[in-house]
């Protein structure tokens, strides 16, 4: 076996073993954290097979933003365990029946003999002067600029209707505008007035003031 | 910046003049804001203060000099003829808001009152001073000792004679501070 | 006997001389980020008209050895319900990334251990990974501090990450590749070709989300001693403790060696005439880079903590904003010179 085999069976051992382990793992936390190890094997996988950029944005994206947030929430979830276990019998008819609907379809579509090794040959390897990254550029910026597009346009809308959903103005919160309060000026806040001296004897002014 | 907080009171004869001025001072506190003034002017306080003189005192090296009045380790003065000053009148016993002196007496055979037993717990003291200002006969000292330190558990109840001994050793010292100090009590 | 030398290492199997090149990175990196606590010993004292330590060694040098070896021989405590394993693996997932990024880090012209295509987007990724140490700390802890340390450190990671990101976005349009090296080699010909110039507003918002990033003061609030004592770090002492202190420094170091590197021009001397040729590439990039690790700490000695909100305020609301226009100014420079004024 080369080496590059090698590293393939134990990338794909740690990540097939992860991935059971993102389901079978009672605690949520820790299923998040199998789920960033099975993300951190399969781009080492991807490292072997030269798509060393898209590996690097798995990494980037997937295991350094996105699980993030996913473990940012997960941890402040309150589940508890036994609760879901009482339940666990009711869904168990229709939860398996599905799993095993998904079971028989991926079967179908890999059995097909559209993923054989012969219709999907290895990759030919390239010397180290090819720039992976620059070709994916080129594909992206040039073949399918339109999908590129539409695909960065679906983004934007998501973003603005997810401010939309969440953006609401509670008209009792209190907040403080830090742009406001440092262009705060002597002039805005004081004001000097003038008048004449009061003392207690004179009744005759004052108090009406 | 919201226009509508352009106009202030005060402001209102001419509105284009006003707005001009109003737009040069914002147009200040962009600079400021964006060009990071304020941060800028703080790194340069700080990066003065870096070539300061430093202040630090190297402690068992250097020391600082102590005022007369210092209040450290206790001690029991004599007179110069070699007589214990203290007459057990239990004084400072009573003053102690640490209840840290402990006091027994007896006369002895020339008549005279003294004490058999004058103990101090340094635990228990604050060092306060009560005591020497309670004692007719100055007897009672706080020394400007502050190094001082004990290896035994039970070394923190300090007797008579070690208390005499302190005082014999630093007489000199002790009655230089008093002498400095007897013009403001 | 520098023939005998270099025929020798030829003759090593290929996995040793990494091994020796990865020790000859990793083992100056540990004694650069053990001195650097010393030097923020000594400046943050400097600055309070204070000496600093000076008892262990000569004016205090062995201080960070001594430090260093009482943390080794003290006990490591592992709480009651604290999750054995994740509180074990946590200093060691926020060690790894900091010494795996250096990796691709290129100290002149040749000198460099892996010169992968894509590397400023390795560092990139390697830099995001620190934060599952701290967060994994603070959760495994089960610590109520620990926890909330973990929380505005992933909060304030995830944030700040966009801006760095795109900050380097600008970097790689000016300077058309991914890789490292290649983008210190566009900074040839002297201090006018340096990055800094053109992208000064890119600059300053990666030099800042650096700091942020490294968790480091003004924007500490994920350690915030004064209100949650130390953060994901309470719970951890001796080597535990030692090895969250060494990632961050290796943190602090790296992000200061990339930003010479993307904006200071990296191994060139600021001015293509002899007597400053004469000094090799590697001085000219170190000597950069102490004055950029001495900022952190200078930040350290003179900014108040920011507020939470506040930090969020600025990385969100203020820091993409710019780089993202910076980004738009840039592209737009880049189409309407033709004679490529400012970008070759």
């Amino acid at each position: 076996m080369s080496f590059l085999q090698v590293s393939f069976y134990c990338f794909s051992l740690i990540l097939i073993v992860a991935a059971v382990r993102v389901v079978t793992v009672g605690n949520a936390v820790k299923a998040a954290l199998y789920l960033v190890l099975v993300f951190f094997s399969a781009a080492c996988i991807w490292i072997t097979l030269e798509a060393e950029f898209l590996a690097i944005v798995l990494v980037l994206v997937y295991v350094g933003a996105v699980m993030v947030l996913f473990l940012f929430v997960v941890m402040m979830l309150d589940i508890d365990i036994t609760r879901m276990r009482e339940s666990f019998g009711r869904y168990l008819f229709t939860g398996g029946s599905i799993a095993v609907i998904m079971v028989i379809e991926l079967g179908i579509v890999v059995m097909a003999g559209s993923f054989d090794l012969d219709r999907v040959p290895r990759p030919v390897g390239h010397d180290s002067e090819y720039s992976n990254t620059k070709e994916l550029g080129i594909l992206l910026y040039t073949d399918y600029v339109y999908i590129v597009e539409l695909a960065a346009i679906l983004l934007l809308v998501a973003i603005i209707a997810a401010i939309a959903l969440t953006l609401r103005k509670r008209p009792k919160t209190h907040y403080q505008s830090p742009s406001q309060q440092l262009t705060v000026t002597k002039k805005e806040r004081l004001k000097i007035v003038e008048m004449d001296s009061e003392t207690n004897r004179s009744s005759n002014r004052g108090s009406s003031s | 910046m919201d226009p509508s907080d352009w106009s202030g009171e005060g402001f209102v004869a001419n509105p284009f003049c006003i707005s001009l001025a109003m737009i040069l001072t914002n147009l200040k506190n962009l600079v400021r804001t964006w060009f990071l003034v304020e941060l800028v002017r703080g790194l340069g306080v700080t990066s003065r203060y870096l070539f300061r003189r430093k202040i630090t005192v190297q402690y068992p090296e250097e020391k600082i000099p102590k005022s007369p009045r210092f209040r450290g380790l206790h001690a029991l003065r004599r007179y110069p003829n070699g007589e214990e000053r203290c007459i057990a009148c239990k004084l400072c016993e009573a003053v102690c808001p640490a209840l840290a002196i402990t006091i027994e007496s007896e006369v002895r055979d020339d008549d005279t009152r003294r004490t058999t037993r004058y103990d101090i717990d340094l635990f228990k003291c604050v060092y306060c001073g009560f005591c020497e200002e309670a004692c007719p006969v100055d007897s009672i000292v706080l020394t400007d000792i502050h190094e001082f330190h004990f290896e035994q558990r039970e070394g923190h109840i300090i007797t008579k004679n070690d208390l005499l001994d302190i005082g014999d050793r630093y007489e000199a010292k002790i009655a230089a501070d008093r002498q400095a100090d007897a013009a403001y009590r | 006997m520098m023939g005998a030398l270099t025929s020798l290492w030829h003759s090593l199997p290929l996995l040793i001389q990494l091994g020796l090149k990865i020790i000859a990175i990793l083992g100056p990196l540990m004694l650069v980020v053990l001195y650097y606590t010393y030097a923020e010993r000594k400046v943050l004292a400097y600055m309070h008209v204070r000496v600093g330590p000076n008892r262990v060694g000569p004016a205090g040098l062995l201080q960070p050895v001594a430090d260093a070896v009482k943390l080794l021989f003290k006990e490591i405590v592992i709480p009651t319900n604290a999750d054995r394993y994740l509180f074990v693996i946590a200093p060691i997932l926020s060690v790894a990334p900091a010494f795996a990024a250096w990796a691709v880090i290129p100290f002149s012209d040749t000198l460099v251990l892996a010169d992968i295509d894509a590397s400023l987007l390795y560092v990139l990724a390697m830099t995001s990974l620190g934060v599952y140490g701290v967060i994994v700390a603070g959760w495994a802890s089960n610590s109520k501090y620990a926890f909330l340390g973990a929380m505005r450190s992933a909060a304030q990671i995830v944030a700040y990450e966009i801006a760095m990101g795109f900050a380097l976005v600008g970097v790689l349009m000016v300077a058309g590749s991914l890789n490292i090296r290649e983008i210190v080699l566009g900074q040839q010909g002297g201090i006018h070709q340096w990055y800094i110039f053109p992208l000064f507003p890119l600059f300053v918002v990666y030099l800042v989300s650096g700091v942020a990033e490294t968790n480091r003061s003004p924007f500490d609030v994920a350690e915030g001693e004064s209100e949650i004592v130390a953060g994901p770090h309470v719970e951890y002492g001796g080597m535990g403790f030692a090895l969250f202190f060494l990632a961050e420094y290796a943190n602090m170091i790296l992000i200061s060696s990339l930003v010479v590197l993307l904006f200071l021009g990296g191994w060139h001397p600021p001015f293509e005439f002899s007597p400053l040729t004469w000094v090799p590439g590697p001085i000219w990039f170190f000597g950069k880079l102490a004055v950029i690790a001495f900022l952190f700490l200078w930040f350290r000695a003179t900014f108040p903590r920011y507020r939470y909100d506040q930090i969020m305020r600025l990385g969100w609301k203020v820091f993409i904003p710019v780089t993202l226009i910076w980004i738009l100014v840039i592209g737009v420079a880049r189409v309407l010179s033709p004679i490529h004024f400012v970008f070759r």
